[in-house]
């Protein structure tokens, strides 16, 4: 791994000039680095931070990546990291005409890291800085505490998926918005009507006393107006503050995820000997955070850096000649699979469609009450743009620069897969069923609707389930997990060994409640009984025209952990 | 860098500390186009268990896979492509030529894969303490040793190489200058020294006398897609890589598959990639393999090893013909091994191959030569192993 040399540096730095030019934004400094495939190989593991905290499954990845090399070897082009200064890869045998077009595919990358609002917890440091701290910290405490080390790090992230990613986000994108309900708001809202119960009349009476002391002095602050109002309710409910205390910790505490949970409540990590372990779990806890926005912006990041590169490249004067090369290269990252999905020709396709349909003005009622499939097409609110010139106004710049800051994968698919997009290329979402006669799989287009392809695309999109502490259950002594069902059931297999991990952090027997599919709805005895008694007077004719696949019948259960033996029981 | 070996010796420290191994030995396939051998590396894997959502289509209709983008001309419902399931037609109809291959061709890729497999099985016997195999009396040992007088010995042997040491006496005297004219030598002026006397000298050859024959027979009807079929794969892994640390890689291996009809593959690639959707007839392979034998001539030659994965399901359930061809087998083989990877839901009912194989009595009056091992389909590596040693020891 070696830093690039001063000729390729200042090549760099002329795409920086001309990216900045075209409005795109980023830091000055950047670091860029020469790699060999076996660097690649072994920085991978570790998601390309050198300085990550050294654990044995990336040593299990890199040995069976190098397996995998010695089959399937393979150059990647590039890798960034969202480091300050950023940091990129680059395979150690590129053109100079290859490398004008991966950095500014790069600098896309480093402008969306930079300026999306996801990473914004990510701005303030350096996070190879910090991981460097944290591996000599956990390298500190193997040489004391030896593989239990190991095991913390094991079921420290084993829940590092359901840390509170979005809290994070929200904290950081509006620091001062405040969940939590003001005094007066608490006092009438909740302390008088669920605490003390009071009567209506009585609550009327309130309210008109506080009133009064409203118009008695006008004009002066609200504030002093609230406290004197306040004096008598402190000589009337004198456990009033105690009580608005109360539920100010109740109600942060409602917000924070499972980890934190551990580490604030668990008694086992309270004691003395144990207090390092809360300190690997931060540093698990605070790594996966940091690599959240990652996963969930990958359509739009991909997307967002094919389109600079794409027409920076083309605009760029120093690769006159390289045009073809470029040509093939560009296909070759950029082309829709026949079936399949490829995040940056989808990312980068959308982003072009956003442009070219706000160019023509049609995020507007008037496009939208148009019903005629000819005027849709020829739409065009603005005069001056002519679509064959292929460069989009300000106004479609305007507008993904807005969502590139502000979107993610699930909003910017969600909200911008049009039949418009679909149609205009081409696209379906495809199944593959079996067809027994041929004994062959056979491919076809499924549905060709905007709303169909969208909803696979969101299927396909990373969701780790809703996993929170039921707080009420867990005062009891055992750690009560309620997993919020949305349709998709945990995968059983993963579910011991998680358990097994937060048993031991939490130093006390442990339970979940999740839903599964009902098994006995296959049995003959189930069919029969169904049979008189069927479920639902389904439409006549679609029910005789195709047997309608049976729907699932959900229950909840419970896994309790408890001195490393799982067993399961149904929830009435 | 970190090698295999540490990795699993740290995993076995697991269990001291009361928790499962994490570490599987994986294999990476890499099949070749045109009926080459395909290349195979054996690598560690690993699982980070987490909560997260299942992706088990529980919806779909039976036979419907996995949905995903496209793009390109078609009406809704088009059919835009096709796959075969039994990849073998593909060798007949676009080669046109499927036994083409020569006994040189790929060879090089077949001892790739024997190399990492060999290293695997002394994995398997040092680190997960397999048995050695025990020497079977009745049949040849595997390896002979003989003695020969075919080396040559410097100084001192049994018989000395008058050629031999003539040429080099020969040589000694032409670096000492002691041959003037090449076309007129007077032997009597030669130095001798006694370094110079060479000897044919008793020595131990190592002869393999002895080789296995394994069959591996493999039920790939639908029943048996997904974790079965892992789990018996995995296992069949396992046995060659031991069998072929065992027998210092004297070992033929024969790959049969069956649903209804039983047909033989060549590699193991296909072995544990095929998958129909049809029917179970267990007897199917176990002619097979009779028929094989009889016909090749095989048990005269060989250690015969038949090992068997199912999933237990059989059309015939009484299991009549299949007990039948399995008497016929045990007059010949070393072991048979039938491991039954059960289907979670049928948990606490015995199969069908359970119920005959266990009626038939064989496994009592011949606990040498067939064992049957069942086990969940989806048991861990620590349990596919136990069930080798059930299977062989």
């Amino acid at each position: 791994m070696e830093i690039i040399d001063q000729h390729v540096k200042g090549i760099m730095e002329g795409c920086k000039r001309r990216a900045r030019d075209a409005g795109l934004s980023f830091e000055d400094e950047s670091l860029e680095y020469i790699v060999t495939n076996r660097d690649m190989i072994e920085l991978s593991p570790k998601v390309m931070i050198p300085t990550l905290y050294d654990y044995w499954v990336h040593d299990v990845r890199v040995i069976s990546g190098k397996g995998m090399y010695e089959l399937y070897p393979n150059n990647p082009y590039e890798t960034v990291i969202n480091t300050r200064p950023p940091i990129s890869f680059y395979n150690d045998n590129n053109p100079d005409w290859l490398n004008v077009m991966i950095f500014y595919h790069v600098l896309a990358h480093i402008d969306f890291f930079q300026n999306n609002l996801f990473f914004k917890h990510t701005w303030d440091y350096d996070f190879t800085g910090q991981a460097l701290a944290d591996k000599r910290l956990i390298a500190k405490y193997r040489s004391e505490h030896g593989r239990w080390v190991d095991y913390i790090i094991e079921f420290a992230r084993g829940i590092d998926n359901i840390v509170g990613y979005h809290d994070q986000v929200s904290k950081s994108v509006s620091p001062d918005e405040k969940r939590i309900l003001g005094k007066l708001d608490y006092y009438f809202d909740i302390f008088l009507q669920k605490e003390k119960k009071v009567s209506q009349n009585e609550y009327l009476k309130e309210i008109t006393r506080y009133n009064q002391i409203g118009s008695k002095e006008d004009g002066e602050k609200h504030v002093v107006q609230e406290n004197d109002y306040f004096i008598d309710v402190r000589i009337k409910y004198p456990e009033f503050d105690a009580f608005y205390k109360r539920y100010i910790e109740k109600k942060e505490d409602i917000r924070i995820d499972v980890m934190q949970y551990l580490m604030r409540y668990s008694s086992f990590l309270e004691k003395d000997e144990n207090k390092w372990i809360k300190t690997v779990m931060e540093i698990v806890r605070n790594t996966s955070i940091f690599f959240q926005p990652q996963i969930r912006t990958k359509i739009m990041n991909e997307g967002w850096a094919s389109i600079w590169h794409e027409m920076l490249f083309m605009k760029d004067d120093r690769i006159r000649g390289h045009e073809v090369d470029f040509a093939k290269v560009n296909a070759g990252v950029t082309a829709m699979p026949k079936v399949g999905l490829n995040p940056y020709a989808l990312g980068m396709r959308l982003f072009y469609h956003i442009a070219d349909m706000e160019d023509r003005g049609c995020y507007s009622w008037d496009y939208i009450n148009t019903h005629d499939e000819l005027k849709r097409k020829k739409y065009n609110s603005s005069v001056k743009y002519s679509s064959s010139e292929g460069i989009y106004s300000k106004k479609g710049f305007d507008r993904i620069f807005s969502l590139r800051e502000n979107l993610c994968d699930f909003t910017f698919i969600n909200s911008y897969i049009d039949q418009e997009f679909m149609n205009k290329h081409k696209l379906f979402v495809s199944g593959k069923r079996l067809n027994k006669e041929r004994m062959t799989w056979q491919y076809y287009i499924k549905s060709r609707k905007a709303e169909a392809y969208k909803e696979m695309l969101i299927d396909t999109l990373y969701h780790p389930p809703i996993i929170t502490v039921n707080h009420e259950k867990t005062a009891q002594g055992p750690l009560y997990l309620v997993h919020k069902f949305e349709g998709k059931p945990l995968k059983v297999d993963y579910i011991e060994n998680t358990m097994i991990g937060l048993e031991y952090l939490w130093g006390r027997s442990v339970r979940l409640e999740t839903s599964e599919p009902s098994a006995s709805k296959d049995t003959s005895h189930q069919r029969f009984v169904n049979y008189w008694n069927p479920p639902a007077p389904a439409a006549p004719a679609s029910s005789q025209a195709k047997q309608e696949p049976q729907a699932i019948v959900w229950k909840r259960v419970l896994y309790v952990m408890e001195n490393r033996k799982l067993i399961k029981r149904e929830i009435n | 860098m970190i090698t295999l070996d540490e990795l699993l010796e740290k995993d076995r420290k697991r269990e001291e500390d009361g928790f499962k191994r994490k570490i599987r030995i994986g294999r990476i396939v890499k099949p070749v186009r045109g009926g080459g051998k395909e290349k195979i590396v054996v690598v560690p894997t690993t699982v980070e268990e987490k909560f997260v959502h299942d992706e088990i289509q529980l919806s779909g209709e039976e036979g419907e896979g996995e949905s995903t983008g496209g793009t390109g001309e078609g009406e809704e419902g088009d059919v835009i492509g096709e796959e075969r399931i039994r990849p073998s037609g593909e060798e007949g109809e676009g080669e046109g030529q499927g036994d083409g291959e020569g006994p040189g061709q790929g060879s090089g890729g077949e001892h790739e894969f024997e190399s990492n497999a060999y290293e695997l099985g002394k994995v398997l016997s040092q680190d997960f303490e397999l048995p050695n195999l025990v020497d079977k009396g009745g049949k040849r040992t595997l390896v002979k040793f003989t003695y020969e007088m075919t080396d040559k010995h410097r100084g001192f042997g049994q018989i000395l190489d008058k050629k031999s040491t003539l040429r080099r006496i020969v040589e000694t005297n032409i670096s000492l200058g002691n041959i003037p004219d090449v076309s007129a030598i007077d032997t009597s002026t030669f130095i001798v020294s006694p370094s110079d006397m060479i000897y044919r000298i008793l020595s131990r050859e190592k002869a393999y006398e002895s080789q296995a024959l394994i069959f591996f027979l493999r039920d790939y009807s639908g029943s048996m897609s997904g974790k079965p079929t892992q789990t018996v794969v995995s296992q069949h892994v396992m046995l060659y890589s031991w069998l072929l640390y065992q027998y210092h890689k004297q070992v033929v291996t024969r790959f049969i598959l069956h649903d209804t009809d039983a047909r033989e593959v060549d590699d193991f690639y296909k072995y544990y990639s095929y998958k129909v959707a049809g029917g179970t007839k267990v007897v199917s392979a176990y002619r097979m393999v009779n028929e094989l034998v009889e016909k090749e001539g095989l048990a005269r030659d060989y250690n015969i090893y038949v090992f068997h994965g199912t999933d237990g399901d059989d059309w015939d359930t009484q299991g009549k013909e299949a007990v039948e061809e399995l008497r016929k087998m045990l007059t010949y083989v070393a072991r048979i091994g039938i491991t039954v990877a059960k289907h979670s839901y049928s948990k606490s009912k015995p199969t069908e191959v359970e119920n005959y194989i266990k009626g038939s009595g064989l496994l009592e009056k011949h606990p040498h030569l067939i064992r049957m091992d069942v086990m969940d389909e989806d048991a861990e590596d620590a349990r596919i192993i136990q069930g080798i040693k059930n299977l062989i020891s």
